[in-house]
Order: C-alpha cells, then structure tokens, then sequence
C-alpha cells in the first residue's frame, strides 16, 4: 500500500498525522427522501424499537456513534405539511437516554438548536445523558434563525442570519463553562463525608449578553468523559472557522477522496489558527452505503433503492417546492417545466439549506442541466437527491478498498452512514463490510475505552482549575464575537 | 374512572407511586444511603432503583426535578434531569408507569410536549407528566427570565399543558397511512395545525412526533396549581393532595373531592406520604432524629413514622378515600426494603391495590380510555378546516 506521492506527506508541515483508521456512525435521520419507507422490509420511524435495534446493531458493529437529528417544524410543501417523505421524529436526549440503558460503549449524539434553547437548560440535560450513559454523550451543535421555526417557540424568531454563529459560539462557551463548574473529585468519595460536595467546587456561572442572559450554579459534576463531545456541521467558512474554534468533530459534506482530502488541509489551517493541535478536530462526512455481494448486484440494489427514494409524486413535488407552484400536470417521465417560478426566493419549508436561492436563476440552470444530460424530471431529480457523491456503492470488498485509501491518506476519521432502511439497514454493513475493514487492519477490532472521548481518541479537555472564576462576564463573550 | 366514596370500602383500585429521587426524599439521606454519593447519579443506581420498585409491585414510579437546595449548603446534592431519568427507566422496565417532574414556568411547550411524547414511545405508553411551576428566583435566572410568581404559576401551568395536549392530538392516529400508490407518507388531512395564542406566546404546530401511543399522556398536578376552571375542564387527569399530618389526609381528600364540578369524572386523587419506617431494629423516629440532626427535613406533606403495620392500616385507609398514594421514602434503599417486604404484600392480601400488568398503559392503570384526537371529528366533518 505505499505509494512514493504518499497523499499524507502534505500533511507532515502542520503535523497532522493520519491515523491509518477509520470509523463509523450512523445517523438516524428519517425525515428526507433518503429513508425508504415504500418496501416490505421498512418498519417504524418512530417506533422505540427500530431505535434499539439499529443502535444495537451499531454497537455490535465497533460503530463509535449512534446520532439523532432534532424537528422543531414538521417540513412543509406549499403551505401544508409535505406528505411524501418519511415526517416525525422523537426528542433526541428523551430517546438517546432511553438508548443509554441497552447500550454499553457506542456514543450518543443529540442535534440540539442553540436557537430554540436555553444554555442551562440544554448544558444540564446533557450533562444528564452523559452520566446516565457513563460517559457516551455528545451535541451536534445546529443554528436556525428563521421565523417560520420560531413559530413553535415563546421566543419567536428572534435572531438575525448574519447573528447565528455570534449567538451560537456565546451559547457554546457558556455550556462549556457549566460543564467546567464542578471541580474534579467535587462529590463525597462516600457516605462518611462531611458534605456532599467539598466546600468552594462549585462555581456559577454568569453572562450576560445580546440574546440571553444566564446566571447559574450548575448543577451535575464532571462525567467519565469530562464533559459531552461536541459536534458540528456548519460548511461555510465561518462555519468551519467555529468548528475549529469549538467543535471534536465536524459532521462534514465533503465525502469523496480528493474533495475531503482538501477539506482536511482547510480544517487542520484553520484548527493550527485557533490555537489547538492538528489532530483536535476530527471529520466524519455524512454517507450513504450501498452494498452487495458482487458489483452488479449493488448496482441493481442501488437501482432499486433510488427508485423507492424518488417516486414519480416526489420528483414533481421536489420541483413544487423551487417553483412555487402547482405542478401536477408535468409528466414525471418527460422534460423540466416549461413555465417559471412564481416565487422570487425559495422558502425554507423544506427544513433543508436550499432556502433562500433565486428561483428563476435556479430553474433556468436546472432546465439547462437537464436538457444538456438528456434526464426526465424524475431523473434529474433523483440525481439531485441522491447525495449521489456521499454513496458508496459496490461489493463488500470493493468499497472496503475504497475506504482503506480514505484510513491510510487521513482524508477523514470516519463516516457517518445515514441507512436508507429502517431498522435493518446496518445489518449488511455490520456483518459484512466491517470484517472486510477489519482484515484490512483499518478498522477497530474492539472499542478503545468506555467512554466516546475515548472512543474517537479525542484528549480530555484542559482543566480550568479551582482558582480560576469561570463566570464571564458581556465583554469577555461580544469580544470573540 | 373508578368511583370516588369512601362508603365503598377496599376496591382493588388503589395505586401505589413511588418517588425515587436521588438516595430518597430526606435531604441527609445520602449520609446513610448504602450507594455512594456519586454513584446516585449513574445508571447502576437509576437501573437497581426502578426495577426495585417494579418487582415491589408499584404501579408508578416518579422523578422529581428538585432545583438545587442553596449552594453551600452540607447536603446539597447534583440532581440529574427528571425526564431523561424516566426515559432510561423505559426500556428497563414492563409495568411501572413512569412520571417525571417537568416544569411550565421556564420552559419551551414545545419542547416539553415533544419529549413526553417521545417518553410514552420509549416505555410502550407508560408514561405520565407530573406538572411543576416553579417561583424559585434561582430557575428563572437560570434561564434569564423574570420570576413568575402568583397567578401567573397557575396560566402558565394552564397553558402550558394546553399547548401539550394540543400538540398531542395534532396528528390523528391514523396520520401515517404509507400508501405506496399514491406515493403518500402521511395523510395531511389528518394533521392538524394548533394555532395557540395565550397572550403570552404562540404555538403554531402540528407536533414533530405522531401522537404518542396513549393518544394523551395522563397530566398530574399539584392540587391547587391549577384553578377550579382549569381542572374542571380537563387540565389534570389527577391531582395531588397533600395535609399537615397523616390524620388530616382523609378529611383534604375528602374536601378536594367536594371541591371538584359535580357529576362526570373528575380528576383521580393522588395523596402524598412521607415515609419512614422501623428498620433492622432501629425503630423510625430514631432513624429520622438522626436525620435530622444534619438537616431538618422541612417537608410540606404528611409524614408517616413508624412501623410497617402501621403504615398498611394508614395506607388502607387512605386508599378508601384516594385513588392512589404517592411514597416519599426518607432513604430510598432503607424504606424501599421494608415497604417491599412487609407493606405491600400484605396490601394486596387485603385487596387494595390495583393489579399491574406489562401490557397495561398508564391511562390503563388510571382507568382512562384513550381518547381520540379533538381534531378527528373536526376533519371528519364535511368541509371542516383546520
């Protein structure tokens, strides 16, 4: 496997060194056109049990994370709730804490919005999944500032776009600080002890700022882990420069080789930037595994599974939802429409990043496109979908290959497989891709430790230390602004 | 509902609750808890704690989601989240009910409607909410909120779980139909937006869960939380009631009962018990003084001190008037061995108590049928919006 251009050489200069392995997660999303809910296998979204199973499943699988995405608004389709994909979904922590109690050593990782919640709060219930869990909790750190999700909320929509990553980073640092409150060996070693908690170990914790003001004495100690993991997906570049910041790993979109291998350089810059080590951040981009015995039959499978994605219904309504309007009488089989969008921006509602582009420009791109590939609307729509560049399709050791080259290069730590069948759709993976890693010697043959920190070889976080006061005040917080 | 005089005598019906926060109820307990202090806080303990009460023959268990006693203080103990508590004690258990304090005054309705919901499809619909308002200045700094206080507590408790069982009901039970022909997930008609507009917030929906599997999740609440109007109308499916002293306990039942609208079912009651019995040869007053020497034990309800036959007379009694008993046991591992032991056997020989059943829900245990959506009748009907 040595190669004399050896990818990893350039990343000798920052000192970032590939680790030779890779990981894997899962991500229980659901609610897209990527779960395929129209076979005879596909069983309950909502149901605990499918929960149990695919983090089971997981967990049997060495996988290092079990993750759960978070609604606030169900996904709409022209001023209704959209009918066609898979809607409805649990609390996160209600269900990862469920979770927790028939799982040993896989992590468990709750989206939580910095918009909707409280700093307390939410710093607390996570503090409560990761000792409830031994150690096993991680947040994938989420902003939104629309409106139309603040209308489920006291608050409303209250935060301005350009302000989210401002509001996000003072929310981080404040539940970093709750979760930095209690000092080490702070809880009576037993029940002999003079008090419960040695006097002077708890500190509180106060800011003030622009969109919210806290002041607390937290109220959980440190777990086995320190404290919960942190997650983050943001892309843009003041995303990355917050994941740098704050973040353990970055829940990426740059799956394919060349394009993560970039990916990795821009983060360990931006990582050496903000004053942490090289291998501080790791990266896990989101993907889709299609697998088989034999390359055909995975190409067939993938055939199949795409057709279940994206039926003739949701190919006019994905459009639907860019032009604005009613599409009904389009052919799903034939060319784009003919007839333009009535609205200017495209909305929200979806519950995806597509808002906010310019619906003319986009359909004339897109009827370009199409028409240039020859792809009926259905077609073009399942390649817009499909998320085609984050799948690996293909034989058990052909992509077993595929992702030695990621393990050796240090493109990624990981990926995160979102399955498009629920329960069962680790099975195939679980059984017969993670051996194939394993004879490879880039894939872990058991669980480094208990705790997720362990887990993802991620370092403790450095200690406060009792002396120092951990309240922050306005200034200190508007200044990393 | 069950019917509610005491002329009846023992009716099988009685449920037992079971508070199970921390090392017990006593703020000193953890002094002579057989768990070490930190050890509360870990899943061995929340594990050993709920199955303990299973096996027991309680019919619920309850968490409670105390803020913190004043910083400082010897005894002030970390308190994990009541919910997520609950939520760990699904898939541990068959047929304890499960019922976490959550609190209306500082917190997002939403939020709060989603995760008891997800709590009744993570224990098979065995769920149940113990409503809270909390005045303490200490929360709502917590969150950066002015302190509710009087009146407020009470609409805020109102329509807190007016925006929940809206919430609830907003998908109708057959939402998810799966219709591959016509390419459809869900049957829109069957959603429902809420549209609540209280005066102090808005809450548009519909949920982001289907409709937990007891369609509405049993709502507990303090007595005198809510008002006459709210209970009158359905806010609470039980109520708490709670007296100076064991003695006094049949007559607030009695009176809270004479207080509720006349005629169709109210809300069941729920009487509150503080509990410490003789244990291993130490008679309970003497375990409490002991107590109480480290901290006074400066509980609002009655407190039952004494022997293990004493406690199944009173419970008898009690239960003639109340649906049910929730136990604050003063040490959790201490008390629980003896109410295991020698209270509840000898309850169900004298048959006062409801039986438990793995497959029975908490509504179920309650004797409340499940209901349907308030919104199904609105869609059914023709050329009905919402």
């Amino acid at each position: 496997m040595s190669h004399s251009t050896h990818p990893a050489a350039e990343f000798t200069a920052s000192g970032f060194i590939p680790s030779g392995q890779i990981q894997l997660g899962v991500f229980f999303q659901g609610v897209n056109s990527g779960t395929v809910w129209k076979a005879a296998e596909s069983g309950s979204q909502t149901d605990f049990e499918s929960f149990r199973r695919i983090a089971q499943t997981a967990e049997r699988g060495l996988f290092a994370a079990f993750f759960l995405g978070e609604g606030l608004r169900l996904r709409e389709h022209l001023g209704r709730p959209h009918a066609l994909d898979v809607a409805g979904r649990p609390d996160a922590q209600t269900a990862l804490a469920a979770l927790a109690a028939v799982t040993t050593k896989i992590g468990l990782v709750a989206t939580q919005n910095t918009t909707y919640n409280d700093p307390a709060d939410l710093a607390h219930r996570l503090s409560t999944l990761d000792l409830l869990s031994g150690g096993r909790a991680a947040w994938n750190i989420v902003t939104t500032d629309n409106a139309w999700t603040g209308a489920n909320f006291r608050r409303g929509g209250y935060l301005d776009h350009a302000d989210r990553y401002t509001h996000a980073e003072a929310f981080v640092e404040t539940a970093k600080r709750i979760w930095d409150a209690w000092d080490d060996g702070a809880v009576a070693g037993s029940a002999s002890a003079e008090r419960w908690s040695a006097e002077g170990s708890v500190r509180r914790v106060r800011h003030t700022g622009r969109h919210y003001t806290v002041d607390v004495t937290p109220r959980l100690p440190r777990s086995a882990q320190y404290r919960p993991v942190l997650f983050q997906a943001g892309d843009s570049p003041e995303g990355r420069d917050f994941a740098a910041r704050q973040a353990d790993v970055i829940f990426s979109a740059h799956p394919q080789l060349d394009d993560a291998l970039e990916f990795r350089r821009d983060i360990v810059e931006r990582t050496l930037r903000a004053g942490r080590g090289a291998q501080d951040v790791k990266i896990m981009p989101a993907s889709e595994f299609i697998l088989a015995a034999t390359p055909r039959e995975a190409l067939e499978k993938k055939a199949w599974v795409r057709s279940l994605q994206i039926g003739p219904q949701q190919a006019i309504a994905y459009l639907e939802q860019f032009w604005g309007r009613e599409l009904q009488g389009y052919d799903p089989d034939g060319p784009l429409p003919d007839i333009d969008p009535v609205v200017e921006e495209t909305s929200e509602t979806r519950g995806s990043g597509f808002h906010g582009a310019k619906a003319r420009q986009l359909a004339d791109q897109w009827r370009a496109e199409a028409t240039e590939k020859g792809l009926s609307i259905r077609q073009f729509v399942s390649a817009k979908t499909s998320r085609g560049d984050s799948t690996f399709t293909g034989s058990y050791t052909e992509v077993a290959d595929r992702l030695s080259e990621y393990a050796r290069t240090g493109a990624v730590d990981g990926f995160n497989i979102s399955p498009w069948l629920i329960p069962s759709g680790l099975d195939d993976i679980v059984n017969h891709l993670v051996p194939e890693l394993q004879e490879r010697g880039v894939y872990p043959t058991e669980y480094a430790g208990s705790t997720l920190r362990e887990n993802l070889g991620l370092a403790t976080p450095a200690h406060t230390g009792a002396s120092v006061e951990v309240g922050i005040d306005s200034s200190s917080v508007t200044a990393q602004a | 509902m069950s019917s509610h005089s005491a002329q009846d005598g023992p009716r099988e019906h009685g449920l037992l609750l079971l508070e199970l926060d921390g090392a017990g109820s006593h703020p000193a307990a953890w002094r002579v808890s057989r768990t070490a202090p930190a050890a509360v806080l870990g899943p061995e303990h929340l594990r050993g704690a709920v199955l303990a009460a299973e096996s027991a023959g309680f019919h619920a268990a309850t968490f409670s989601d105390p803020g913190m006693p004043a910083p400082g203080h010897p005894d002030a103990a970390a308190r994990l989240n009541a919910l997520q508590r609950a939520a760990f004690a699904g898939p541990v258990t068959r047929s304890l009910a499960l019922i976490p304090e959550v609190d209306t005054a500082y917190t997002e309705p939403f939020h709060i409607s989603t995760q008891l919901a997800s709590l009744d499809y993570v224990s098979g619909g065995r769920a149940g909410w113990l409503v809270a308002a909390s005045s303490s200045a200490a929360d709502a700094a917590a969150v950066g909120r002015d302190t509710v206080r009087g009146d407020r507590l009470s609409r805020e408790a109102a329509d807190s779980i007016e925006v929940s069982r809206r919430l609830w009901d907003s998908w109708e039970d057959n939402a998810v139909i799966r219709d591959v022909p016509t390419g459809r997930y869900l049957d829109v008609d069957k959603l429902h937006y809420i549209d609540v507009e209280n005066g102090s917030y808005s809450v548009k929906g519909p949920s982001i869960i289907p409709r937990p599997p007891q369609g509405q999740l049993p709502v507990l609440a303090p007595a005198g939380l809510l008002t006459a109007e709210a209970v009158a109308a359905g806010a609470a499916d039980a109520l708490l009631v709670s007296a100076p002293t064991p003695g006094l306990l049949a007559a607030e039942l009695a009176a809270t009962r004479a207080g509720l609208a006349a005629g169709g079912d109210g809300p069941a009651l729920i009487a509150e018990l503080d509990v410490v019995l003789d244990s291993r040869g130490q008679p309970a007053a003497e375990r409490l003084a002991g107590l109480n020497g480290h901290t006074p034990w400066q509980s609002p309800r009655a407190q039952f001190i004494g022997s293990a036959a004493g406690l199944t007379d009173l419970l008898t009694e009690v239960l003639a008037w109340a649906e049910g008993v929730r136990l604050h046991p003063a040490v959790l591992d201490t008390d629980l061995e003896e109410l295991t032991r020698l209270v509840l056997p000898e309850l169900r020989r004298r048959g006062v108590l409801a039986p438990t059943s793995p497959d029975a829900t908490f509504r179920d245990q309650l004797g409340l049928a499940r209901p349907a959506s308030r919104y199904a009748a609105a869609s059914s009907a023709p050329g009905a919006e919402n």
